[in-house]
């Protein structure tokens, strides 16, 4: 059961086949089952199995919707009313989040069942849940490496089996990296198509939700359901949801692929590039025609993404002041105290680190020099992105410069940390659609292809990632010990 | 670019973000290497490039000036680490 995709649960919960209380009870014991890889930091099975019960009455009242009864799970960025919402922190360890976010509100309108909350790094700071203060999440297909991040928790539970879909957002690529580092489909959809309302902000205008499931179609039943103007985001953009599933099934005869010759360059691993290769030799017998495009400024994309994440994470990140709500230290001697003894012993190392650049790259003096710089510096990216896509359809390429690094082996270095969200960073700088898909596997660790597509053209990368699905099995491929 | 200990103690001061005084000289060393980063753009003309905030370039929307939100005083402040009588409690400000 646990192997089916959310499209099949959906038609046997319809067909009535199983019911929506069963089908969360087989993945709420695989869930205890895998405590291991830490990929949840609460489970709600009480109130998982209300909302089954629920979604039972409205299937069989016939009032059902495309996710009524299915099993899903959020990542612990999106706040939950009455239930923990922790953002990986331990400054968020005791908030019980007052609200719904849009997202969550939508899933809970749709009748799906949430089995919990999943492991991040912390205020999705990190590429390899590494700075989650409930520990590190573990990958499936090899438990000393990570999963990749911040969505490490929800690209592994996908793996593992653990639920059939989840959330994710993707500020530098916390969607698609640790999709492909775990073997899943994952979509960072249009800045401003999935509403960030009740999503704890870490930079703004580059935050965005999405869905990460097993498969393309899947995916599509996510984000139908997540997308959409939402009054609430003042960025939130106000332009119609197309039917993701209605085109999914076009065929790919002419459509053009670029390839961006920055993205095969030095730092990529030779069996990476083969790998992208090969999938690309796929699309090509599929009717696609694949040309080289350039993007000159990508180079300049991790400084950018470095000053302008971290300058907008310390202007968010400065409500966390132990006054009304969240950590606060013992015995301040004074306001002051309180406020930075609060913010010192909650945060971690890596959100100080950020907190620290965002404010002196704000700091009198020094705006002009790095946070302008920076928000140039991305038009330049982007105009390269608007170019490139006049001449092609989709963009291709790796996620990663590698497969999953071991557990600890770049915390230590921040920079190094950094240097591999390379192939993604820069499509949130441009406010792209992207989805990874998984394109093979080195040395029996997953890898990703990364699709990029013209602003708001998630059905076209859900229809290309689907067909590409339709002729390969990577995606249905399950780690040992997780079949 | 080369930051100092004492630089991490003054930024630090203005996030007002707690530093364990040994931690300071690897915040510094960590922080000279992400600026070092940052000098590759310093190549790049930008003289005549508009900075971009938001991808689509749209502005802040407006609604009009009516009251949504209803209060939901009690239920925030269940949450609030030290409340007395609808109020948040911090130290003394004023002596």
């Amino acid at each position: 059961m646990h192997n089916k995709t959310i499209a099949e649960l959906a038609r046997g919960l319809r067909s009535g086949e199983f019911s929506s209380v069963e089908l969360t009870r087989i993945f709420l014991d695989r869930i205890t089952q895998h405590q291991n890889l830490n990929a949840f930091v609460t489970v709600t099975p009480d109130q998982a199995l209300a909302q089954a019960e629920a979604a039972d009455k409205r299937l069989a009242e016939g009032s059902s919707g495309l996710l009524t009864g299915i099993p899903i799970a959020q990542k612990d960025i999106f706040c939950t009313d009455g239930v923990k919402t922790s953002c990986g922190s331990k400054m968020l360890d005791n908030f019980i989040a007052p609200y719904d976010a849009t997202v969550v509100t939508k899933f809970n309108e749709a009748g799906a069942v949430m089995l919990g909350k999943l492991n991040m790094d912390e205020f999705a700071m990190g590429s390899s849940n590494e700075t989650s203060y409930y520990g590190p999440v573990l990958n499936p297909w090899d438990t000393k490496t990570v999963p990749g991040g911040s969505s490490g928790g929800s690209a592994a539970a996908v793996a593992a089996r653990l639920v059939p879909g989840v959330t994710g957002t993707d500020t530098g690529g916390s969607i698609r990296q640790p999709a492909a580092l775990c073997g899943i489909t994952g979509l960072k959809p249009t800045y401003g198509r999935v509403s960030r309302y009740g999503m704890i902000a870490y930079a703004s205008s580059l935050d965005q939700g999405g869905p990460m499931t097993r498969t393309a179609e899947d995916a599509a039943m996510l984000l139908q359901t997540m997308a959409g103007f939402d009054e609430k985001d003042s960025t939130s953009v106000d332009k119609p949801v197309p039917d993701y599933l209605a085109s999914i099934n076009q065929k790919l005869e002419g459509l053009t692929i670029g390839l961006p010759k920055e993205f095969f360059g030095e730092g990529l691993d030779a069996g990476i590039a083969a790998i992208i290769e090969t999938a690309v030799e796929e699309y090509r017998r599929l009717g696609a025609t694949v040309k080289e495009v350039s993007m000159p400024n990508l180079k300049y994309a991790i400084p950018a993404y470095y000053i302008i994440a971290p300058a907008e994470c310390s202007a968010n990140l400065s409500r966390f002041d132990g006054v009304r709500f969240g950590y606060r230290c013992e015995n301040p001697s004074d306001l002051t105290d309180l406020y930075t003894r609060s913010r010192g012993e909650a945060f971690g190392k890596e959100v100080k680190r950020r907190i620290l650049i965002g404010t002196y790259a704000l700091s009198a003096g020094y705006y002009d020099a790095y946070y302008l710089k920076a928000q140039k510096v991305r038009r330049l990216i982007s105009e390269d992105f608007k170019k490139a896509l006049s001449e092609v359809d989709v963009i291709m390429g790796p996620v990663t410069p590698s497969t999953a690094f071991g557990l600890g082996e770049k915390t230590g270095d921040p920079i190094q940390m950094y240097l591999s969200d390379i192939y993604t960073i820069a499509i949130n700088l441009a406010g792209l659609p992207a989805i990874s898909i998984p394109a093979g596997f080195l040395n029996a660790m997953p890898v990703g292809l990364q699709i990029i597509g013209q602003y708001f053209a998630e059905d076209r990368l859900l229809n290309v990632a689907h067909q590409y699905q339709q002729v390969t099995d990577w995606h249905q491929r399950s780690p040992k010990g997780f079949e | 670019m080369s930051l100092t200990a004492d630089d991490v103690k003054k930024i630090a001061h203005l996030a007002r973000l707690g530093i364990n005084p040994q931690d300071e000289g690897n915040y510094a060393q960590d922080l000279s290497g992400i600026l070092d980063l940052m000098v590759q753009m310093g190549s790049l003309d930008t003289s005549e490039v508009l900075p971009m905030a938001h991808p689509m370039d749209q502005s802040q929307r407006l609604r009009p000036d009516k009251v949504t939100e209803h209060n939901q005083r009690e239920k925030f402040q269940a949450i609030a680490p030290q409340v007395e009588e609808g109020l948040y409690l911090v130290p003394k400000v004023i002596e």
